[in-house]
């Protein structure tokens, strides 16, 4: 059907809109690291709401592991129409997931073409992690790399005061 | 019906509070108050006792001669605390679980609003409405 599309055309022309606005200010190095949090800060207020509504009749959870396995699970279902392929711990607060066809990366290219421009489109669904975990009660930080398209990886580092 | 309904964020400060005799609203603002202790401890003693599942709604948190208090803690730790008489006849489990719902869908369409900043005092004139409607008709 086409309603996951939707999001996907919202996706890119929000990314598009923003460096365009940057762009027209002059100075790009600079301005690219506000981009890019502009991006991830839009992606984390959605994702406290998404995960208020996610979350309204499930129980509670139990510790930090359920709530990331939550995460690869009914909420990248839910926002992305599949799992996360890959979780991996060091127990010690940090992980790492994986999704070897992220919904947003599959129209770029196949392999290494475009690999520089990928990140700009990886900023929103940063976002969407760290609010979603920042509501369940887990301050985070969240970066996102790719070394072959459509595959990525999120690794979540979580902050213990 | 309900006398005084309050959400409670994270933090423990009042998002929203209102009761309908505006007259005691001190009293009331009390009440809340010493329940966030129950129901922290609540929260606290239900996740060392049993590993499994745990209840979001947590029923009576303690009555007093004229009122009872309600709780139910969500999954975003937002609180919230109900406040109802006992004077008159004795509201059941589940009509107190169908108010507890109604709060918090009413408070995901809040936190999905995107002039909403979480953490701001709730201001939706459709959350008003709603509490309305569950608070005591005559006071």
């Amino acid at each position: 059907m086409a309603d996951d599309v939707l999001f996907e055309f919202l996706h890119m022309e929000m990314v598009y809109h923003i460096y365009k606005d940057q762009a027209s200010r002059g100075e790009m190095d600079k301005d690219r690291a506000t981009c890019v949090s502009t991006l991830e800060g839009m992606g984390f207020r959605v994702g406290q709401g998404l995960i208020e509504r996610f979350t309204k009749d499930s129980p509670s959870f139990k510790d930090d592991l359920d709530v990331m396995k939550f995460i690869c699970k009914d909420f990248w279902i839910n926002v992305f129409r599949k799992q996360i392929d890959n979780l991996r711990t060091n127990h010690q607060g940090t992980y790492v997931l994986q999704d070897n066809k992220f919904a947003l990366l599959t129209q770029f290219s196949n392999g290494k073409q475009y690999l520089e421009e990928a990140p700009k489109y990886l900023a929103y669904s940063c976002g969407l992690v760290r609010g979603a975990l920042s509501n369940l009660g887990m301050d985070c930080v969240v970066t996102a790399e790719v070394s072959l398209m459509p595959s990525c990886k999120f690794q979540v580092v979580i902050q213990k005061i | 019906m309900a006398v005084c309904i309050a959400v409670i964020a994270k933090e423990n400060y009042p998002l929203y509070i209102r009761s309908v005799p505006i007259q005691n609203e001190l009293k009331f603002h009390y009440t809340v108050h010493t329940s966030l202790d129950v129901v922290e401890e609540k929260i606290s003693a239900v996740g060392k006792a049993m590993a499994d599942q745990r209840e979001l709604y947590l029923g009576l948190l303690y009555p007093t001669e004229d009122y009872k208090v309600y709780g139910c803690v969500t999954n975003s730790k937002v609180k919230f605390v109900i406040v109802a008489d006992s004077s008159n006849t004795s509201l059941r489990d589940n009509e107190i679980r169908s108010m507890f719902r109604k709060l918090h869908n009413s408070f995901t369409d809040v936190m999905c609003n995107p002039f909403y900043n979480p953490g701001d005092t709730i201001q939706s004139k459709a959350f008003d409405s709603m509490v309305s409607a569950m608070m005591v008709q005559a006071s």
